[in-house]
């Protein structure tokens, strides 16, 4: 069943299917070109947001929409928000000069290795086919996508799966994130003065 | 119904390319930042067309893991983007170079 229904969504995409991926392909090309070439750092972000926009956009496709609505939320709703907040925090929205490159020749053979990684990943993916052989690692199947014959749909098996098979990952991510915000609430406090001891020191030594 | 897989498979590797060339050539740390986001974003696509391609949901788990860890990661890493701001007024990566013999 599932290599029949492989093949199927292989032979004979609808032209809605073929559109929706063609325009959101050429919106995630755009937006991570952008994203790379742009001097404004708030146009690179404003980039990013319209690459993850196309991104949720492949996500509703391949019937993950719940992902794609926490994509909207987590990356263009809070991070895409964080890296805004601190370009404007920090006063650094100006277009700097990206003509010159202090170390020469390193953007040919960038260009190179990169070239080189993605003709690897392909290359590896034409002979693979992509798919190495498990049909499935964990969990019952439930149809040929996942979830969608469920009678809760896709959220529901998503939430059952982080909750039993994935709970300890999930309990790690939960530690990681308080971490996370310790870290950053001890990075972004101001060290104390090192001028005010000597001072107290001086007054106190007459008494 | 949808495409096959191979070409979700071939966009993704092609935004982690641009995302990896980005992280090489720029040397705004903002922007590198910005690059590493879409290396996890070509990642996060691959994963959810191995979920649909293997009918498997543990693809779309992992998507959701990865959103974690790349929040934390920012938090963090902008973190540091502002001490270092206050310490040298740079975003830039070049100019951090105390270590420089």
């Amino acid at each position: 069943m599932l290599h029949a229904t492989l093949l199927a969504a292989s032979s004979r995409p609808t032209w809605p299917d073929v559109l929706v991926f063609a325009a959101s392909a050429a919106v995630i090309l755009v937006g991570s070109i952008g994203v790379v070439t742009s001097r404004n750092p708030v146009h690179a972000a404003l980039s990013l947001v319209m690459t993850l926009f196309g991104v949720a956009v492949l996500f509703i496709e391949q019937e993950a929409d719940f992902l794609a609505a926490v994509q909207i939320i987590v990356y263009a709703g809070a991070i895409v928000v964080l890296f805004l907040f601190v370009i404007m925090f920090l006063g650094v929205d100006r277009a700097e000069d990206i003509t010159i490159e202090p170390l020469g020749g390193q953007r040919p053979l960038a260009l190179v290795f990169s070239l080189i990684t993605l003709a690897g990943i392909l290359a590896m993916a034409a002979t693979a086919h992509w798919v190495t052989g498990a049909k499935q690692v964990v969990g019952p199947i439930q149809g040929h996508v996942a979830g969608v014959n469920s009678p809760a749909g896709e959220p529901a098996q998503l939430g059952k799966q982080l909750f039993t098979t994935y709970l300890f990952a999930f309990e790690a991510t939960a530690a990681l994130l308080v971490i996370a915000v310790v870290g950053a609430v001890v990075l972004a406090r101001r060290p104390p003065t090192v001028e005010a001891e000597p001072e107290v020191t001086e007054s106190e030594l007459p008494a | 119904m949808s495409l096959s897989g191979a070409w979700y498979l071939g966009l993704a590797a092609i935004v982690f390319t641009i995302g990896a060339i980005g992280l090489l050539v720029r040397r705004n740390v903002l922007i590198m930042f910005m690059c590493i986001e879409l290396m996890l974003n070509a990642a996060n696509l691959t994963f959810v067309t191995f979920a649909r391609m293997l009918g498997d949901i543990g693809g779309q788990v992992l998507v959701f893991f990865v959103l974690v860890v790349a929040a934390a990661e920012v938090v963090v890493g902008l973190g540091i983007v502002v001490t270092n701001f206050r310490r040298r007024e740079t975003t830039v990566a070049d100019d951090l170079d105390s270590l420089k013999g």
